[in-house]
């Protein structure tokens, strides 16, 4: 298990340096040009050329990637070209929103799922089951904004349990702010595991094993819990890590639909206005949780499945 | 006579909803005597995991399990849960065919085996450690110690075999449950494995039922022995004696299809065609369509067991013709 631990730990660092060339590529790659967007389409030819000189966008681009590689080494990743704020303290205000709104979203559907997984498994093709499918299947099928824009009119504004905007100060403060953006988040993720864990759960409930487990005269509550769901979530956490990027994702529109000051609104505007900087080290510190959650979901599925770690 | 141990009676499974239920045991009947192996024999899908897997009402949703299973004057199928669970495990135990999937893949053996002493006895952390150790001892797994924090697939089949025993043996049962468990085994592991069912048997004064479909493992180990075809039984008796004279068209059948060595060459028997599935019983004799003495009695009546010698019963109407023909062995 540590030497798996070790071994996938250093697969981050190749990892990372593939990060970083595809966010620099992709970044030159976007249509239009920094120098445009700051000084309009009827700029001077002079004044292009001594903005681009201050950008660094005249040398040719290999000298550029390195100028990146250094300067991400040393911890520095420019400076935005719209807000003239370091892109670090951009991404040390803006991330943790981000982050904290990922990972409320993450827990409730995790919440949701599993214990409704296993009623729905359990009590297969009876009134729970297709209740909890059916409610699901709506949940699905319904985009994250329109959820949002529901919720927020039912809850924030007619019935003002929770508000319909910002993210407050502190971290109570925070997660009340943030608990319907999450929760509308939440709900699709929740649908995908839980009918990933329902199933799995029915395939392991008639396990050999699970038959042996009963034959020992074992309490229903340890098969339950040791036998089933530890051998059933292994696929249900594989998924859960794959669908983080997506979460992440969702994460950028909820944002934008709850007026939360997260890393997804810093990142469309910074798209629109071909702030590089700023897309480039978001798009990288975004990689970056992505890759570290794919890490800690294999960890995960390693202490789940001993035969992971061989 | 001493006491009976296990008492099956009238036992009967089906699978389904009413309608379209199939029945997978048929009324069956016997008992098992204190210390006894018993063997159930019979090709597949005769009924013999079901029946053993009805007795500890193993049996998945959606299937049924009448009759009476008298285990020491209580009867298991209708004991309250948590009543059975102490019976489970503590007093009778299984063992199942195929060690790979039997034993929880992602589990360490240790718990495999602490999970069941928990469940049945009082004693502390450390001293099921002990046992445990003990255990694997007991099964002749060496190293003991290192091998109880290994998974099952850190172990090979005979040992994960072995393992599975231990598991089943932890809390001392009376009555052991043991499903083809040679099956899946090379065949000098089987005769290993074997040996110590035998010898554990004695060692703790329980009783064996053991379902197999290879009359070479019955012969070798059982005291009794009962046929079973198409989810009844049709000859049950001691083994000697089943063996020596077979009462049942189907026994002779099956007995004639082995090999023999050290007996004057003689063409092999074998039984035509396949067994009825469960949707398509024939009437009458459910063995009628493959037996060479079959009558038009066989096709519309169906047999039941009859006593023929000192403890040896049979369920045909021509075990007199059966007898008279005689087998290759005997």
């Amino acid at each position: 298990m540590s030497l798996y631990f070790l071994r996938r730990l250093l697969q981050l660092i190749p990892t990372f340096a593939f990060i970083l060339l595809v966010v620099f590529v992709l970044v030159r790659l976007l249509p239009g040009d920094p120098v445009s967007a700051i000084l309009g389409v009827h700029a001077k030819d002079a004044d292009v050329a001594r903005i681009k000189h201050d950008l660094g966008l005249d040398q040719p681009i290999p000298v550029q990637f390195l100028f990146f590689l250094k300067s991400v080494a040393i911890g520095d990743l420019g400076t935005s070209i719209q807000l003239k704020l370091p892109v670090v303290s951009l991404i040390a205000q803006r991330l943790p929103v981000t982050v904290m709104l990922t990972v409320m979203a993450a827990l409730m559907a995790v919440l949701m799922a599993v214990p409704l997984a296993f009623i729905a498994a359990l009590r297969r093709d009876g009134a729970a089951d297709s209740t909890i499918r059916g409610a699901f299947q709506v949940g699905l099928s319904m985009p994250v904004f329109y959820l949002g824009l529901i919720l927020l009119t039912v809850f924030g504004a007619r019935l003002g349990w929770f508000p319909v905007g910002g993210y407050g100060e502190g971290f109570i403060d925070h997660v009340y702010h943030l608990f319907l953006p999450a929760f509308s988040l939440a709900l699709s993720l929740a649908a995908i595991l839980m009918r990933n864990l329902r199933a799995s759960i029915i395939g392991v409930v008639d396990a050999e094993y699970v038959v042996f487990a009963r034959s020992k005269g074992i309490a229903p509550l340890i098969i339950l819990v040791r036998h089933v769901l530890r051998s059933a979530l292994i696929s249900t956490v594989a998924l859960f890590g794959l669908s983080v990027g997506t979460l992440l994702g969702g994460a950028v529109i909820t944002e934008t639909v709850f007026a939360i000051p997260g890393a997804g609104r810093l990142m469309i505007d910074s798209i629109y206005g071909r702030d590089y900087p700023v897309v480039q080290g978001m798009t990288m510190a975004l990689a970056v949780v992505v890759s570290l959650t794919f890490f800690l979901t294999d960890m995960v599925e390693a202490w789940l499945d001993p035969r992971v770690a061989r | 006579m001493t006491e009976v141990a296990l008492q099956v009676s009238n036992l009967t499974t089906t699978f389904g909803h009413q309608g379209t239920a199939v029945t997978a045991v048929d009324d069956i009947s016997f008992d098992v005597m204190p210390g006894e192996v018993l063997g159930l024999v019979g090709e597949s899908g005769s009924g013999k995991s079901v029946t053993l897997r009805s007795i500890m009402r193993l049996m998945p949703q959606h299937s049924s399990v009448t009759g009476r299973v008298l285990w020491q004057g209580r009867d298991l199928l209708a004991m309250p849960e948590p009543e059975l669970r102490k019976v489970r495990g503590g007093e009778i135990s299984m063992i199942f065919q195929e060690p790979t999937t039997a034993l929880n893949p992602v589990l360490p053996v240790a718990v495999q085996i602490e999970e069941n002493l928990r469940a049945h006895t009082t004693l502390s952390k450390a001293d099921r450690g002990k046992r445990s150790l003990e255990l694997m001892d007991l099964v002749g797994i060496s190293d003991a110690k290192r091998r109880l924090t290994q998974y099952p697939h850190q172990f090979s089949g005979g040992m994960r075999q072995r393992v599975m025993i231990a598991i089943a043996l932890a809390s001392t049962p009376k009555l052991l449950l043991a499903d083809e468990p040679t099956t899946a085994l090379d065949l000098t592991i089987q005769d290993q494995i074997l040996k110590l069912i035998l010898d554990l048997r004695d060692e703790l004064k329980m009783s064996v039922v053991l379902v197999t479909h290879d009359l070479g493992v019955v012969a070798a180990t059982c005291d009794r022995m009962a046929v079973m075809y198409a989810g009844r039984i049709v000859e049950s008796g001691p083994v000697a004696d089943v063996f020596g004279q077979p009462n049942h068209a189907y026994t002779r059948g099956l007995l004639g299809s082995v090999p023999r060595s050290g007996t004057e060459r003689s063409p092999l028997l074998s039984i035509e065609g396949t067994p009825p599935g469960l949707m398509n019983r024939p009437t009458g004799c459910a063995f009628n369509p493959r037996c060479e003495f079959a009558t038009d009695r066989c096709r519309s009546e169906n047999p039941v067991l009859q006593a023929m010698a000192h403890g040896h019963e049979a369920a045909c109407f021509h075990s007199d013709r059966v007898k008279a023909a005689g087998w290759a062995g005997s």
